[in-house]
Formats: structure tokens, sequence, C-alpha cells
């Protein structure tokens, strides 16, 4: 009987190749459905855009550019980690497996924090979209400028929190253990969602900071 | 019986995945993707049953013209409820997730899908979607339709919006699961010597209803948080005092739902595909064409959402190249259906039960997608828009088309589920009464439609009684159609004569290993040698 909680489940595949393979194909499957999942926030951007440009360049001004900035140096580096752990992995060294990762997973914390200061002083500015909005003497358009920005950056930022758990996740396998070159398949997953995540910040970044320069 | 064949005898030394277990836990811990696929029969029976109890009430208070039974509201919240349910609660899942996780693994030869874990989580996040939209309707239903327009479901909304969007937008990721899970397992898990040009063609068509599973579901997962959003904090991208514009939702939402049309036929039509193959004796006419035709709807299914928008204020020059995209869509369906009727001509036909619903959706799905090339063409929908006709259109396709096509899925892979025989008899009977019911219940809509009256109304001018009589009573006739199977398969399933391994004599590799199915499905993993269709040549009738 196969049930959830006998260790281990009868494996459905004939070989860790084509384990490896599945985990894989899974993931980049998965991340097709996450395209799509932004796809429709990004779309809904592109009409408002378009359809108002100077309100969009207005509310851009609002955002605080060196935040963004350095958000994104921040990501970047934290990506490389995630890369050079999976290196580390296929070397089979976990002492470095673990630094990575923990580089990696505090640069992700050091970018939720930043964001957290910039969600702050959007609130303290009247600048949440809501009853207290105040557009600062621009069009109304500022504000659904401001609900998209919140939206998307809000978004992200939930992957990011899947993310940091799921590198807590690699830490802990690989401190069991668990974690080799010939199991190297959950940091290699975990990293192609990570590299995503990173990804879409990308194109948040210039989108949403970089309008109105 | 004429397809009987003798089974030989075999001793299991694996229990069948019904004997691995009888405790509840065994059931709802399983991470047996057969297991999996009867929680999920079981649930889609349960929100099915619901749901045409919402579409019977509605169909009685159209028995006069004046609303004398509900009120207004209360119709309202009925037909969101019937919507809802039916679309994402019984047809999206049901053969996906129940037949297909039922036979999939089987019919390519393997032991489980990819991901076993994740197939059980999927029914968990489809049940928990279902008791949340079951808690709205309790709690007092929603008005707004199954498509939640804005600003019925923002501004103006007055009912359980929120509660109904979050189990909507939960069982999405249930479907994002399925259709990942199969994408995986029919790439990477195939038997030796399965080749693409060797996949039953079944699996062709879940393969590209799981493409729109997994790309279309989460731009209908974004749009309901963007509703949820502005239910939270007052404001939101669709609201027009901003500067917003609600067409957007229009938009947003048919770009999944348009495609999820096609989530809603493409499995039926693989069930089509076999049982032409099975009970006729020959390999499916054409059966690369009718590969390519299932991949050929996924991917235009993708551009013709608009044709949704025709009056809403969409620009016309929109609308004229969705239009033309939307004949588009016509070729590779007709091509099936020439397809299928190849199959059949000289073909060793025997009018089994599932054969019989599957010419069923021949008949009834060409009906559908005709009229949906009426309302694909501009002036016919401004015509039309609103109205029964387009009611009558999509359940042809839906009722006609994919109930049709389950109950001959369900009625095809019994013998695998159960291990036994159904009465052969009563189960045809059952499938012309459910054909006569639903043309007696949909025809009239057509006419009606036509004739002007609008859908989502509870009252109607008087000269529209007669056509809505004839409906009732085709609806009720159809109910007798749907409720027949539940008593004499669920009689079967205890005390069934024993199927044997391969009761229609069919070629599929699910049909070579033992009725019900071992709990590995294979004692041995098999390796393929021929086509999915190889009936032995020379036995055409004269």
């Amino acid at each position: 009987m196969s049930d959830i909680l006998l260790e281990p489940p009868p494996s459905p595949f004939v070989d860790a190749k084509q384990h490896s393979e599945a985990n894989h194909l899974g993931m980049w499957v998965f991340l097709a459905t996450e395209i799509l999942f932004f796809g429709g926030l990004f779309s809904a951007y592109t009409v408002y855009r378009w359809s108002t440009p100077e309100a969009f360049a207005q509310g851009s001004g609002h955002l605080e550019y060196w935040i963004g900035t350095v958000n994104t140096a921040v990501l970047l580096t934290s990506s490389l980690f995630v890369a050079l752990a999976d290196l580390a992995v296929k070397r089979d060294d976990r002492r470095w497996v673990t630094l990575h990762l923990a580089a990696a997973w505090l640069l992700g914390a050091l970018f939720l924090a930043l964001k957290a200061y910039e969600y702050n002083q959007k609130y303290l500015d009247h600048l949440v979209p809501g009853p207290n909005f105040d557009p600062h003497g621009g069009a109304p358009q500022v504000q659904l400028f401001m609900f998209l920005y919140f939206a998307m950056t809000g978004l992200h930022a939930v992957h990011m929190l899947f993310g940091l758990g799921a590198l807590l996740w690699l830490l802990w396998l690989n401190h069991r253990g668990r974690v080799s070159s010939h199991r190297a398949d959950a940091v290699a997953v975990v990293g192609l969602y990570w590299h995503f995540v990173d990804c879409v910040w990308i194109f948040l970044y210039p989108l949403l900071y970089l309008v109105a320069r | 019986m004429s397809l009987l064949v003798t089974p030989p005898e075999i001793e299991t030394p694996m229990p069948s995945y019904l004997e691995s277990g009888h405790t509840v836990r065994s059931w709802l811990l399983t991470l047996d993707h057969k297991r999996i696929g009867l929680l999920y029969m079981a649930a889609i029976t349960f929100f099915f049953t619901i749901a045409a109890i919402a579409a019977a009430l509605m169909r009685i208070e159209l028995l006069t013209p004046q609303g004398d039974l509900v009120t207004s509201d209360m119709y309202n919240r009925l037909f969101t409820v019937h919507g809802v349910l039916m679309v994402w609660f019984f047809l999206i899942p049901s053969i996906p997730s129940a037949l297909g996780n039922f036979v999939i693994p089987m019919m390519i030869g393997a032991r489980d899908v990819a991901f076993p874990r994740l197939n059980l989580f999927s029914w968990y996040l489809f049940m928990a979607g279902g008791l949340l939209a079951l808690y709205s309707i309790l709690g007092g239903g929603v008005d707004t339709g199954w498509t939640f327009y804005t600003p019925y479901s923002s501004t103006y909304s007055n009912s359980h919006v929120m509660a109904m969007a979050v189990g909507v937008f939960i069982a999405g990721f249930s479907s994002i699961a399925t259709g990942l899970n199969f994408i995986v397992t029919i790439h990477k898990l195939r038997a030796p010597g399965m080749t693409w040009s060797r996949l039953p063609l079944f699996l062709w068509s879940l393969y590209a209803t799981s493409l729109i599973l997994v790309l279309a579901t989460p731009v209908l997962a974004i749009t309901l948080v963007l509703i949820t959003l502005e239910r939270v904090f007052g404001v939101g991208i669709f609201d027009p005092k901003l500067g917003g514009d609600p067409l957007l939702f229009q938009h947003l939402f048919w770009f999944y739902s348009h495609p999820a049309v096609y989530i809603m036929i493409l499995p039926g039509m693989g069930v089509v595909s076999e049982t032409m193959a099975v009970f006729s004796r020959k390999p499916v006419f054409g059966y690369r064409v009718v590969a390519a035709s299932s991949l050929a709807i996924a991917i235009l299914g993708f551009l013709v959402w608009g044709h949704h928008m025709f009056v809403s204020g969409q620009s016309v020059y929109a609308g004229v190249v969705f239009s033309l995209l939307s004949f588009l869509v016509a070729v590779p369906s007709a091509i099936k259906v020439f397809s299928w009727t190849a199959t059949l001509y000289r073909g060793q036909i025997s009018f089994e039960t599932p054969l019989i619903y599957s010419l069923g959706f021949i008949g009834l799905f060409t009906i559908g997608g005709l009229t949906g090339l009426f309302l694909a063409a501009l002036p016919v929908d401004v015509h039309v828009h609103d109205t029964y006709f387009v009611v009558a259109h999509f359940h042809y396709i839906m009722v006609g088309g994919m109930v049709l096509a389950y109950m001959g899925g369900v009625h095809y892979w019994w013998p695998k589920i159960s291990g036994r025989l159904y009465h052969e008899w009563t189960a045809r009977i059952a499938a012309i009464i459910t054909f006569i019911g639903f043309n007696l219940t949909f025809f009239p809509q057509f006419v009606l439609g036509y004739l002007g009256m609008p859908r989502r109304y509870h009252m109607y001018p008087e000269q529209f009684q007669t056509l809505n009589v004839l409906s009732t009573a085709g609806a009720s006739i159809l109910g007798v159609g749907y409720a027949l199977p539940l008593f004499y398969l669920g009689w079967s399933f205890f005390y069934g004569r024993k199927a044997g391994p391969n009761p229609w004599g069919a070629t599929g590799l699910e049909w070579q290993t033992a009725s019900p199915a071992p709990e590995h499905n294979f004692e041995t993993t098999p390796v393929v040698t021929t086509g999915p269709y190889a009936y032995p040549e020379g036995n055409d009738m004269p």
C-alpha cells in the first residue's frame, strides 16, 4: 500500500537519471506557469501605461530610486551564490554549499528588508492605494500605478518568501548530508526557481523605477 | 456481449489496487494514481449533483413566464452556483483528473505519475477550493454569474464573491499541479518502445489539455487575485474612477476561460478516439492528423478569447481578427469528426455502451461546433449575443460533448476500475435516454435564443412558454439518464460479473494487466512494439 506516511514511497522511476530529468522538467513547466501568472499583471501594466504614460511617470517618481537599484544588485548577487552552491554540490564540497546557500539566503532577506522599508515609506507618504491615498497633485491614475507597484512587487515578495523557505530546506538537506553530486537535483531545481524570481525582478526594476528617468 | 474475450486464467500474486488497503486512511493518504483518480471521481460526482440541482430549480422556475418559484436575486445565485460548480468542480477535473489520473500511467506502461505526492496534494487543493465554494453558497451565494465580471464582482458586489473567488483560485492550482504532473509523466515515464507516434490518442489529447491547464490557469489565478485585492482594499485596477478599464477584466478572464473551453472538450475527444478504434476494430483513421489537431486546438484556443467581447466595446478591428481566428479552430475540430467517421467506415462495429456515448458525442459536438461558427461571425453574434442561443451552443459542447464523453469513458474503463461488468442493456438504454433528454432540453433553446429570449432572466414573455416547457421536460428526462448509471454502476461495483483483464479485446497497455489493476499496474514493465491500434488485418465486413 502506497501510503504517504510510509517511507519511502514507491518510486515511479526506473533509475536516477529518469528521476532527475523529470524533476528538472517539472520545475521548467512550473516556471512556465509562473511566467503566465506574472504575465497577467504585466499585461495590465502595459495597457495602463499605454493609456496614461504621464501618470505612470509621476507615480514612478514617488519610488525610491536607490532602493530599487541596490535591491537589483543584492538579488543578482544572491543568484550568483545559488549558482556557486550548485557548483559546490557537483564537486561534493559540503562546506561551501552551506556557505554559498547561507550567503544567498542573507542577501534574499536583505532584499526583503529593503522592500519592507520602502513599503513603510510609501505608507507614511500616503501612497498606499485606498481611502488614505494622496496623489500629491498628480492624476488619479497615479493610484493605478501605485496599485500595480504593490501588486507586482508584493507578488514578487511572496515568491521571495517561498524561495527563502526553499533555501532553508536546502541548508537542512545539506546539513543532513542528503545533497551530493549524485543527488544534486534539489539544489539545481530550487536554483532554477531562485533565478526565475531574480529574472522577474529584472523586468520589474526598469518598469517601475526607471519610467521617469 | 459480442466482444467478450474469454479471460485467460492468470494468477495474480500482486493484490489489486482496491485490495491493497481497506481503511479510510489507506484512501485519504494514498499515493496510488488509481485511488486518487477515484477520489476525484467521487468528489466531482458530489459537486455535479449540487450543480445539477441548481439547474433543475432553474428549469422548474422557467416552466411559467412569471417569476413564481424564486426571486430574481435567488435566480442569479442559482445560475452562478450551477456555472461555477459545473465548470471548475466538474468539467475541468472530469476526464483529466478522474479518468486521466486513473489510466495515463497504465496507458504508457508506467507505475505511477511522475510526482505522486503532488498528485495527492492536488486532490486536497481541489477539495479545499470546493469546500470554500460550498461555504460561499451556503453563506448566501454569489450573484455575478460564473464569469465574475467587474463591476458586479467588485464595486457593486453584494454577495460572497471573495470566498468563491478564493475557492476557484485554490482549485486552479490543483489543475496546474495535475497538468504539470501529466506533462512530465507523458514526457519522461513512457515504457520502452512507447514512442510519441505510438502514443494512444487519449494521451495526445490529455497532453494538449495539460498544456492549456499549465499555461492558462495562472492567468485566471492572477485575475482572481486582482478582484480579491479590489474587494479588500476598496480600490482596484478595474475601477473606472481611477482610469481603470472593466473590459481589461474580461480580456484577462477570457484569456483563461476560452482555452478552458478546450480543457472541457479535448479530453472528451481523446475518449472518443479510443472508443472508435476499439469498437470498430480498426486503427483511428489519420492517427497523426488527429494527434496534431489536438495540439492545434490547444494552440489556436489561446488566440480567440476576444470573441466573447464582440459587443463589449472592443475595437471592431480586433473583433474581425478574433472572428477569423475563431473560424480557424473549426478546421482541426472538423478533421477529428471526419477521422472518427472514417474510422467507422468498413469497421466491425459493435454498439457497446461506450460507443453509443461516443456516437452521441460526434453528433452533438458537430452541432455545438457549427453553431459556434454562427457565434464567431460578427453580425450573427450581435443578434444572438447573450441569448439562449449561446446557452444552447455551449451546452452542446460541454454537456453533449464532454459529459457524454466522460460517461463513455467511465463505462469504457469501468472493468479496469472495478474489475466487473455492468449490465450492458441497462447501460445502453441509459445512454439513449441521456441523448434524447439532452436534445429535448437544449434544442428548443437554440430556437428561443434566435427568437430573442435573453439568458439569465427568470421571467419571459408568454410566447416563449411552449419551448421552455419542452426544455424543462427534456431536463427531467436528462436527469433520469444521469441517475441511472449511479445505480447500475454502483450495483456492478459489488455484484457485477467479473470482467477479466480485457473484456473489450482492446489493444491498449492498460488492458494487458489484470482487472482491477494491480497496485503497481504491471507485473513487469511492458515493452511496446506496435502502434496503439494494431487490430488484426482482414476482419473487414464483407
